[in-house]
């Protein structure tokens, strides 16, 4: 479990002052010259020692990321790109950064453009994120008057602009390519890749697009040390992570805790364990909406991180625990999670924008029982046909929920297809 | 220069290439829908997915990704088979099974490839989706809820057309391809969104219903609305003109067709000239072939060869307007012009009159000037590749004459002479740009050369050339853009006045004071027929239009579908069309009215056969010879120096859907003037059709 002395949101309940006076005494924003003086390279290089993982759900190493980006600023300016258009059902922890420790982020756009050479930093910010932009906003305008950002920031001879860009409400702006888009003034679709963001990216330019949390902890991690990150957590999944934790829990909770704590003992220790008790648990969503459900007998010892929900068919996404005890419908619950996506599918690829109308249809009439046993085949095979076959990933977001919960659950859905049939006759 | 294995086969391309392009060249093709060689890369219909090793472990989409060195590419692999057939049946879901009833039906890429590479049926039980109509226009008929969401017609107003009136609306499944506020394309291209379309959501309104493409014998073709001589396939069935599609030629019109050329066909079937005609008392009467020579040859044996003339229309073809000039020669007349607007070109150096870089020249011009000329109406097809080149970002563009909206960004540097002679003198900044330019181009419409001045506009023009080396080693950018099909033929086998002889004015100017009596009208419905006073006026055409409506004998000629005919388009590139149906009744093709007329006369042309007549052609210009290279002209100075009116230059072409006999009596072109010239939208949609 992880010790207070190792926390990074130090005010993710919002106890303390959120803003400058507050983060500065939380040791945001202390000596942030120091550590830019020794160089994008350096950052880089302990960015990657500390093997953070991207926190927006795919996991790819951050530094790495940065690296990619070219080494010299050419003809065209490079911009780092914050994803805060945070939408996967359940997960709530950018929010309650932006809230309560919006200077950790502001920091890290700084030392993560820093990094990557860049002078210019947009924010985009989930559109319903009202009181949230304004918190961000508020913790900016301070930055700049204290000379933390803007010209010259921080006395480090850099020149660094920060802007909140607001969202329209979008889920599919949350995927990095849409969201470049989307700040563009375009519609929020996906664009193809190749090429990479860190190639043409936002105006055709370099561009880094990162999650809240990946940049709110960088300032952390490059105070602390590398070692100190990687030190904590299993192997090639350090650090913390926050967790959010939703549904038929005692006490529902965001909170940071270790890479690669055990699921259960996550929920026993932070949110009073399911309702009606460990034994009344049917299934967990471990990583948001996107990924596979995972039936109790997995979650009575699978750990939480991005390896391990792997092995076991699911991913740690988010990392938005939605817990669902036996009271639960199950296929109702991924019926609205197929609809959740078929209203979101951008309409640009045929088989998401043809097929999560498909599955969800099939899926209402599923959870009213209204279907054929044959029909759970076809639908796993549908959303294979889904899955990996779309340019952005809520092809496959839409196909995972549908997949886990006949991986899991047929037997389930079989009986109520069969009850319906019963009765038929 | 990357090399990659598909299927098995090993393939070298240059870097850059996509898989898709690729596999194209090895024979191998991959089924697709959003993607066109001519559009941006959608990537969004999934069609295309092929397995790619190494890669990660799902298949890519081949039309967006570029090769590597070393890529293995499996076309067929069970992985990319399961792949598109699963996109097939996603696309069919909600697609409509109205084949039979659906205009695409026969030609359509979804059909086609349900077949080759979809299953043999659907799993899909639920409500299909239904979506509105769209108004298009008077060319474009809609059945949204056939609309697989490709983009390429989007992307083609957006990108070639240069008209952003297109674009998909909502998400998800609700997505829909609109004009946002139910109004007509505004584009001259628009005819190319229904080639494009790969299903039937967008087809033809004027051919809607009309055939299905089996039943056509097509023809290939060329286009005579304008001077590009675009390339065209003519359909039809049994002796009726169906529609005109574009054919692919990279140098003259890639694969897009105007409007105009596209949509005018209704007009060969309406006033039509069918019989001859001869006028007694004052009214013309169908009369027989014999008839009408005799009434022409009675007149021809009173009066003298120096009191005739001859005026060849836009459309004419060369065939027929040599043996014109052969026949009158013989007569003794020397009074010809195949300039129904008076154009003034230095009528004996052929560069005086040519588009010299050529259309595909355009790609490679770095500073283009426009003068009195605006190609969106005049030539919309070059027009687009002007714009092509304008998105490159590689061109500078200015325009010298109105102000309109030519889908891309120009500088005005005036509307009249006053300009050029800026430019001419190096006072205006675009001066600067022409002489720094590697391939500075000059296009001179004619809107500057059918002035009472324009000898010396042309002369200030070739200032131009000469003051910012437009013409240059292996570059000649001196450019006339020329708006009648016929004209470039016409002023190459020298259908102008000879010695002593009277050019159009003069010809109008002598018959209104009878000084002439006899004028042959070969086509020619742009002039000024009430200046023809009292002269005995010969008709010959296909359609009754204003030289039917004078004349005083009237022979039926053939249309440019009915007849071979060789056409020099503005580049001076020869080009010949075919016969697709016969002609209409008792119209005969051209040459042969003329040769049968002449044996009338007392004059025999020694020409029997087509054969014969091109050889004649070839003998007077070794551009009709497709054997014989053309020697290079020389250039030199043009044009004759005098007073310049500083009166604005004026396009000729009013409106672009009505310029010749065919569209004036074409009903489709008549609704896209009330549409797009007039604008009176007519916003019906739905069940309305």
């Amino acid at each position: 479990m992880l010790q207070d002395k190792d926390r990074i949101f130090t005010n993710l309940y919002g106890i303390q002052d959120p803003f400058l006076k507050g983060a500065q005494a939380r040791g945001d924003w202390d000596n942030t010259k120091a550590i830019l003086d020794k160089g994008p390279e350096w950052i880089i290089d302990q960015m990657k020692a500390s093997g953070l993982r991207g926190r927006g759900g795919a996991g790819f190493s951050t530094g790495m990321k940065w690296s990619f980006m070219p080494k010299e600023v050419g003809e065209r300016p490079h911009y780092l790109v914050v994803n805060a258009d945070e939408g996967e059902p359940g997960t709530c922890k950018d929010r309650d950064i932006m809230r309560h420790d919006p200077h950790k982020l502001v920091e890290g756009c700084l030392i993560a453009s820093y990094a990557i050479r860049a002078h210019t930093c947009y924010i985009y910010i989930r559109g319903e994120f009202y009181r949230e932009a304004e918190a961000l906003q508020r913790a900016i305008d301070e930055a700049y008057a204290a000379g933390l950002i803007g010209k010259n920031a921080s006395g480090s001879g850099w020149d660094f602009d920060l802007f909140i860009h607001r969202g329209m409400g979008a889920y599919v702006c949350g995927e990095e390519t849409a969201l470049i888009n989307s700040i563009e003034g375009k519609k929020g679709q996906p664009r193809l890749k190749p090429p990479f963001p860190a190639g043409v990216g936002v105006f055709g330019c370099p561009t880094t697009v990162n999650n809240v949390e990946s940049i709110a902890v960088a300032p952390t991690i490059l105070r602390r040390g590398a070692d100190w990150f990687a030190g904590l957590g299993r192997p090639n999944n350090t650090g913390t992570k926050l967790f959010c934790i939703s549904g038929h829990v005692n006490k529902p909770c965001n909170v940071e805790e270790e890479m690669g704590i055990p699921l259960k003992e996550l929920i026993e220790k932070h949110c009073g364990g399911v309702r009606g008790g460990w034994d009344n648990l049917l299934a967990i969503i471990p990583g948001g909406s996107s990924v596979p459900m995972l039936p109790k007998n997995i979650c009575d010892d699978v750990l939480m991180d991005f390896d391990s929900l792997r092995a076991v068919q699911s991913g740690l996404g988010t990392a938005a625990v939605i817990v669902m005890d036996k009271s639960t419908d199950l296929v109702r619950a991924i019926t609205r999670l197929a609809k959740f996506y078929m209203h979101e599918s951008c309409g640009q690829c045929t088989p998401c924008r043809e097929g999560s109308g498909w599955m969800w249809r099939v899926m209402e009439r599923m959870s009213q029982g209204r279907a054929s046993v044959e029909e759970i085949d076809m639908l796993f095979d549908v959303s294979k046909q889904i899955e990996g076959h779309t340019i952005c990933a809520l092809g496959d977001a839409a196909a995972w929920p549908i997949q886990g919960l006949i991986r899991h659950f047929r037997p389930q859905i079989e009986e109520r297809l069969g009850r319906r049939a019963q009765a038929a006759e | 220069m990357p090399k990659l294995t598909i299927d098995g086969i090993e393939v070298e391309v240059p870097a850059g290439t996509t898989i898709l392009q690729a596999a194209e060249q090895i024979g191998i093709e991959i089924p697709r829908f959003c993607y066109h060689e001519r559009l941006s890369i959608a990537g969004n219909c999934r069609m295309c997915l092929v397995e790619v090793q190494p890669g990660p472990p799902k298949p890519a989409a081949s039309c967006a990704m570029p090769v590597a060195e070393g890529m293995t590419v499996k076309t067929n692999s069970p992985m990319a088979v399961k792949a598109r057939k699963g996109v097939m049946e996603f696309l069919l879901i909600n697609h409509p099974l109205d084949c039979p009833i659906c205009d695409q039906g026969g030609e359509c890429d979804l059909q086609d490839q349900a077949v080759a590479f979809g299953y043999d049926r659907s799993r899909y039980t639920e409500q299909k989706r239904a979506v509105q109509d769209k108004y298009m226009g008077p060319l474009v008929a809609t059945e949204m809820t056939r609309c697989i969401q490709c983009t390429r017609c989007v992307r083609f107003a957006q990108e070639v057309a240069g008209a952003p009136d297109l674009g998909g609306v909502n998400r998800g499944e609700h997505m829909e391809i609109t004009t946002y506020v139910e109004k007509a394309i505004g584009s001259e291209l628009s005819g190319n969104l229904v080639d494009l379309c790969p299903v039937g959501a967008l087809t033809s309104k004027p051919y809607a219903f009309n055939a299905r493409p089996w039943e056509l014998k097509k023809t290939e073709s060329i286009d005579v609305f304008d001077a590009v001589g675009s390339n065209i396939r003519v359909d039809a069935r049994g002796n009726e003109v169906l529609r005109v599609l574009p054919r692919l030629n990279e140098d003259v019109n890639e694969e897009w067709l105007g409007d105009k050329s596209r949509h005018a066909i209704d007009g060969l079937r309406r006033q039509r000239l069918d019989t001859p005609y001869v006028r007694k008392d004052g009214k013309l009467v169908p009369a027989s072939w014999q008839e009408a020579f005799a009434a022409i040859a009675a007149k021809v044996k009173t009066t003298s060869g120096a009191k005739m003339a001859a005026v060849a229309g836009d459309m004419a073809d060369a065939e027929s307007m040599v043996l014109l000039k052969d026949l009158l020669t013989a007569l003794g007349s020397r009074s010809f012009d195949c300039r129904q607007d008076g154009a003034v070109f230095d009528l004996s150096n052929r560069l005086s009159w040519q588009f010299n870089s050529g259309i595909a020249g355009i790609d490679e011009a770095d500073a283009i000037l426009i003068v009195g000329s605006n190609p969106r109406w005049e030539a919309p097809v070059l027009n687009a590749r002007l714009r092509k080149r304008y998105l490159t970002g590689k061109a500078k563009f200015a325009v010298i004459g109105e102000a309109t909206d030519l889908t891309y960004k120009v500088d005005h540097l005036g509307t009249g002479p006053d300009a050029l002679k800026a430019v001419a003198d190096g006072s205006s900044p675009f001066a600067a740009v022409l002489k720094a330019a590697q391939k500075p181009m000059i296009i001179l419409g004619m809107g500057a050369l059918t002035r009472k001045d324009s000898a010396a506009i042309l002369a200030l023009a070739s200032q131009v050339v000469d003051s910012c080396g437009l013409v240059k080693d292996g570059w000649n950018g001196f450019n006339v853009l020329h708006t009648a099909a016929a004209r470039v033929g016409g002023l190459e086998l020298g259908f102008v006045p000879g010695a002593n002889g009277r050019d159009l004015d003069g010809i109008l100017s002598g018959a209104e004071k009878g000084e002439l009596d006899f004028v042959y009208l070969l086509g020619a419905d742009e002039i000024d027929t009430k200046r023809l006073g009292k002269a005995f006026v010969v008709y010959q055409g296909s359609h009754g239009d204003a030289g039917a409506m004078r004349a005083d004998v009237i022979l039926p000629g053939a249309a440019y579908t009915e007849k071979s005919g060789t056409y020099l388009n503005t580049e001076g590139r020869m080009q010949r069309t075919a016969r697709a149906v016969f002609p209409l009744g008792e119209a005969k093709e051209d040459w042969t009215i003329i040769r049968a007329l002449s044996e009338v006369l007392g004059h025999t042309l020694p020409q029997n056969t087509l054969v014969q007549v091109r050889d004649r052609l070839a003998a007077v210009s070794p551009v009709f010879d497709e054997d014989t290279a053309v020697p290079a002209g020389k250039w030199g100075a043009f044009g004759v120096a005098g007073a310049i009116d500083a009166a604005a230059f004026e396009s000729p072409v009013k409106n672009y859907y009505m310029t010749d006999p065919i569209s004036r009596a074409s009903r489709t072109m008549a609704e896209c003037t009330e549409v797009y010239v007039n604008g009176n939208q007519k916003r019906k949609t739905g069940t309305h059709g």
